[in-house]
């Protein structure tokens, strides 16, 4: 399985929950911050990422960068 | 070790927040036209017209040239771009509010004269910007601000299937149903939106491409809960398919 990261933009994330549903390692949860919108931003906070692009994919705001991390 | 970035902010997209609700999937669709004009390389060639409705500001968030048309009226205005500059890729961005309601007659004849322009028609059931409203493409049944009880036919008709309707007509080149609502159809979206401007450019004819989207504000659900809802209630009554390829 390929390994993978993902650096979430906090201040562009709006708390849908849409990356949370679709990512299949389930390694994407909401945080307890606060951005200052009010929105408390999607996070990895677990390791296990497959790099498989399913949360950038489904981002509507952009919010999702992804990088394949190869040994 | 070594990390390689493989999903990232289209280079046509401006690095801002949307005015969108949380979950709104109009942006899904903004992002796939952005990543089809970066691959198309037409970022200095391509021209957008912006509906009324909630993506009127698509100005804000896709760095193209744009015009602003009165309600409805994109295809016209995409029209006279179009057979001026006939050497530019000129798309609309419509909801269906816009398209089919106050817009049908435009869109109907833009798309009968085989104008070489391209349609990204949203279709989330329901006006959007103004509160919630029966649009023509709502669902029997379907409660929305002026059907509080759910859609009567008796009363206000049947949902009206535009990429079906269009199909009918000799001109079109390319006519497809798609949607937005989870990975897996995101990315046939993103194909048909490819083809629909390639369509333009190689001067097949007119292009449509109906996605069905979400609008968990008035639908009065949560963001997950409205991508189930398309599946389960919108796609049976709008099947995702090709309805028009060029020959
Ligand atoms: C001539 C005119 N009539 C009516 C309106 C009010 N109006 C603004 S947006 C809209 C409908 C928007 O719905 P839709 O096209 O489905 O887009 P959405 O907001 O759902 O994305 C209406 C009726 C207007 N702005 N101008
Ligand atoms: S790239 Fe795939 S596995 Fe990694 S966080 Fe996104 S959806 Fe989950
Ligand atoms: S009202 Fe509906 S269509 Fe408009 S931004 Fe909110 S969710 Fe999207």
């Amino acid at each position: 399985m390929p390994k993978g990261r993902v650096v979430i933009d906090e201040e562009l994330c709006k708390s849908c929950g849409l990356c949370v549903a679709a990512c299949p390692t389930k390694v994407l949860s909401i945080s307890d911050k606060v951005n200052s919108k009010g929105y408390r931003p999607a996070t990895q906070a677990k390791e296990g990422c497959i790099a498989c692009k399913m949360c950038a994919t489904t981002c509507p705001d952009v919010a999702i960068t992804v990088y394949r991390i190869d040994e | 070790m070594k990390e390689v970035l493989i999903a990232e902010r289209p280079k046509s997209m401006y690095k801002v927040s949307t005015h969108y609700c949380p979950g709104c999937t109009h942006g899904i669709a903004h992002r796939l036209i952005a990543e089809v004009v970066d691959e198309l390389g037409i970022q200095d060639r391509a021209v957008g017209v912006a509906p009324v409705g909630c993506s009127v500001l698509i100005y804000n968030y896709i760095d193209l040239d744009w015009y602003e048309a009165a309600h409805g009226r994109a295809p016209a205005v995409a029209t006279a771009c179009k057979r001026a500059r006939p050497d530019l890729t000129v798309f609309t961005y419509q909801g269906d509010g816009d398209l089919a309601s106050i817009g049908m007659a435009e869109i109907v004849h833009a798309a009968n004269r085989g104008e070489r322009i391209s349609v990204i028609f949203i279709n989330n059931a329901i006006y959007g910007m103004t509160g919630g409203q029966m649009a023509p493409t709502t669902l029997l049944s379907q409660r929305t601000s002026t059907t509080p009880y759910g859609r009567d036919p008796k009363a206000s008709g049947y949902p009206i299937r535009v990429a079906e309707m269009l199909s009918t007509l000799a001109a079109p080149g390319y006519i497809a149903r798609v949607s937005v609502v989870k990975p897996k159809y995101i990315i046939k979206a993103k194909e048909a939106i490819k083809k629909a401007f390639l369509t333009q450019i190689e001067d097949k004819g007119f292009s449509l491409v109906e996605i069905l989207s979400t609008c968990p504000t008035n639908w009065g659900v949560s963001p997950v809960a409205a991508t189930n809802w398309v599946e389960e209630q919108m796609i049976p009554v709008f099947p995702l398919k090709e309805f028009k390829v060029p020959e």
